[in-house]
């Protein structure tokens, strides 16, 4: 029982290498349904997001060695993207067993993203999971690893504090209001102007359900494509002034060489909402919001220097709890291995039972029939009385071998009555 | 039996305060739950330790400094635990249950003498003296808010976040928990005060004694109304009004101890 692990990630291929090995649903499902009728693997799933592809695999038992199963996997990546394999040399990684074990719990973990510790791999491997078991692709192997995989993401992020703070200067932007506000539903912010930032912006900020959302743009036209888009409103360009009174927050990133919103302007608005408590996120380079304006009571001003000081304490942060992440996912590795043992142990014993029934319906047979003399209800009464000998002398003891806690012992254990009984012979 | 209650107490509420620390640095929810299991388990301790000492004084336990501080510490945590409760937020029991167990201690560093036979008794009293000594519970609690609020605005302000920063409550929740507290406050020593006043009244037979206490604690009632109102609306929202709020604490503070140590005629321990 092997685990087979190909692919590449961010570390090991250009984006534009890895697009062209994406999988769509469609695509991984077809993938996963030649693989297994073309015998390469018995079990099989696709793991492919922006910044990874990765197959994995059970090969059949009747497969030489793992390698050959990873060789084959390889070569099928390459024709089924119809791209040379040799494109894919120096990109590709293995893991066998352990070690791609290790690999999918430390992704699911965040360890492995190109943003340290980010949520949205666990989503997408649960995605994965769900498609491959849709279409029965996994079977006890890759399920076992899969759900252990779901379980150590989710520790991890309870238990550590690898996802905690923001690591984006928009997601940063969202959370410090959210340090001011609170929850953000009965909140409203308006967006001045909108770079690619700014857009990440309103998308956190409509995931947090944000009350009220309004859109002001030099250009009316663009206004109403991002309200459209955003569903918000339109605020008036050029009555800046009295636009600022409503919203708890204003995001900006307008290019300008100038601040588009003075200290006088700020000054008026505050006094229009009554010092309700006023958040500018100022995007732009060079700074939209007059620096001054930090100075007057209830109102945060925050730049993009400022937001990037943040993230970059963040990532200090994150980084500081790997060593943490990395004891639970080998604490899992661990117990996956012993799991697997377990179902290893419980394989060899019942082939091991049935073997001996075997050799003993054979022996009683060639014995039994030079022994006219007995009756069938003695005949069958030595059967029992040998079924319990075997029971006493070999499978007792082998059952013991399913407690055995020290998992080296059990595994040599295991390979000893493999070859005392020579269990593999029997093998296709 | 007392000696064992008052040692679980403590031993409940600082363990309490290590799970909200400890929530507080890790942001486990775990941790948080815990805090409270066991500030409800130290409620339940520091309950019987008062009933106890209620029973063997045969009232209220206000009659010395001993009962006026454990009972005050007892409400401080009750009433924190109501608004974790109504607000769902764990992160400032770790800056309030300190104040909890200085109070309880303070109040068992007190030499403990039999209690002189009271000199007043009754339902009214007793009643006054508890809802005073909440209103002023509540009233510490909202310090602790404010103060908090003020810490977390200058940090948001100053643009030095630290770790703490996302610890802590949102700015617009300490101001809402703080304002809560401060109506919990106002209305209890309201209604506590009206209990005193008609007390008063049927043993004296007049309202009014022009006693330091009474003028004090109207001018804290007055003060945190003022509180409530400038708070609402208007230039003093935010950091001003928390500003205030810890301001006001610092004259509940003058009343409990300066007021009712050397000036009240008859109000020594609340």
């Amino acid at each position: 029982m092997e685990i087979v692990l190909i692919g590449l990630n961010h570390r090991t291929a250009p984006v534009e290498l890895r697009e062209r090995v994406s999988f769509t649903e469609e695509a991984a499902r077809l993938a996963s349904e030649q693989l297994r009728s073309r015998g390469v693997l018995s079990e099989t799933l696709v793991l492919s997001t922006c910044n990874r592809s990765e197959l994995y695999g059970v090969p059949p038992e009747s497969a030489p060695s793992g390698k050959d199963s990873a060789g084959a996997m390889e070569l099928f990546l390459a024709t089924f993207h119809k791209i040379e394999p040799a494109i894919l040399n120096g990109s590709l990684y293995r893991r066998h067993d352990r070690e791609a074990v290790r690999h999918l719990f430390r992704v699911a973990a965040g360890l492995d993203s190109m943003m340290l510790g980010e949520a949205e791999i666990l989503g997408q491997i649960r995605e994965a999971y769900r498609i491959a078991v849709d279409h029965g692709g996994t079977g006890p192997v890759l399920n076992r690893m899969f759900q252990s995989a779901l379980e150590v993401g989710k520790r991890v992020r309870a238990e550590t504090q690898i996802s905690a703070r923001p690591m984006s200067v928009a997601f940063a932007g969202v959370k410090l209001a959210e340090r001011i506000f609170g929850s953000l539903r009965s909140h409203s912010a308006l967006i001045l102007g909108a770079g690619s930032t700014g857009e990440q912006v309103i998308a956190h900020l409509r995931d947090r359900g944000i009350s009220r959302l309004g859109v002001a743009n030099r250009s009316r036209q663009r206004a109403m494509e991002l309200a459209e888009r955003f569903g918000a409103e339109v605020a008036d360009w050029d009555a800046l002034d009295s636009a600022l009174a409503w919203p708890d927050m204003v995001i900006c990133s307008v290019s300008s060489s100038e601040p588009v919103i003075s200290r006088a302007a700020v000054e008026r608005a505050m006094a229009a909402r009554s010092n309700r408590s006023l958040l500018f996120i100022d995007l732009g380079l060079p700074r939209n919001v007059a620096p001054g304006a930090a100075e007057l009571y209830n109102v945060y001003l925050y730049g993009v220097d400022d937001l990037k000081e943040i993230v970059e304490q963040n990532k200090r942060a994150r980084e500081a709890e790997i060593p943490k992440v990395e004891v639970l996912v080998e604490e899992h590795v661990t117990k996956f291995e012993s799991w697997q043992a377990g179902v290893e142990a419980s394989a060899v014993l019942r082939e091991l039972r049935s073997r001996l029934g075997a050799e003993r319906e054979a022996f009683l047979r060639e014995r039994l029939g030079a022994m006219p003399h007995l009756s069938a209800d003695d005949k069958r009464q030595i059967a029992v009385l040998m079924d319990e000998l075997l029971d006493r002398v070999l499978l007792e003891r082998a059952e013991q071998l399913k407690a055995v806690s020290d998992l080296r012992r059990k595994v040599q254990n295991l390979e000893a009555l493999r070859d005392l009984f020579r269990l593999d012979q029997g093998k296709p | 039996m007392t000696n064992h209650l008052v040692l679980l107490t403590v031993l409940s509420y600082a363990a309490s305060l290590g799970g909200y620390v400890a929530f507080l640095a890790t942001a486990r929810r775990l941790f948080g739950r815990l805090g409270t299991l066991l500030l409800i388990s130290g409620l339940a301790c520091h309950y019987l330790a008062l009933l106890e000492r209620s029973r063997w004084a045969h009232t209220v336990p206000y009659d010395d400094l001993y009962g006026s501080l454990s009972l005050f510490a007892w409400l401080l945590a009750i009433t924190y635990l109501g608004l974790e409760l109504f607000h769902r937020d764990r992160s400032v029991g770790a800056f309030v249950l300190p104040f909890v167990i200085a109070v309880f201690s303070l109040a068992q560093s007190t030499r403990l003498t039999v209690p002189a036979p009271p000199p007043a008794q009754g339902p009214l009293l007793a009643l006054h003296i508890t809802l005073n000594v909440l209103g002023y519970a509540a009233f510490a609690l909202s310090f602790v808010l404010s103060a908090i609020y003020l810490v977390q605005n200058s940090l948001l302000r100053s643009r030095h976040l630290g770790s703490i920063v996302w610890r802590f409550p949102a700015l617009e929740s300490l101001e809402r928990m703080s304002r809560s507290s401060v109506i919990v406050g106002l209305v209890s020593l309201l209604v506590g005060i009206s209990f005193g006043l008609l007390w008063v009244n049927r043993i004296w037979g007049r309202y009014w004694n022009g006693d330091p206490k009474e003028i004090i604690t109207i001018l804290i009632l007055a003060v945190y109304a003022g509180y409530l109102w400038l708070g609402r609306t208007g230039s003093w929202r935010g950091a001003r009004a928390s500003a205030l709020c810890v301001f006001n604490f610092v004259l509940v503070l003058f009343s409990y101890s300066v007021v009712n140590l050397y000036l009240s005629n008859f109000h020594r321990f609340f």
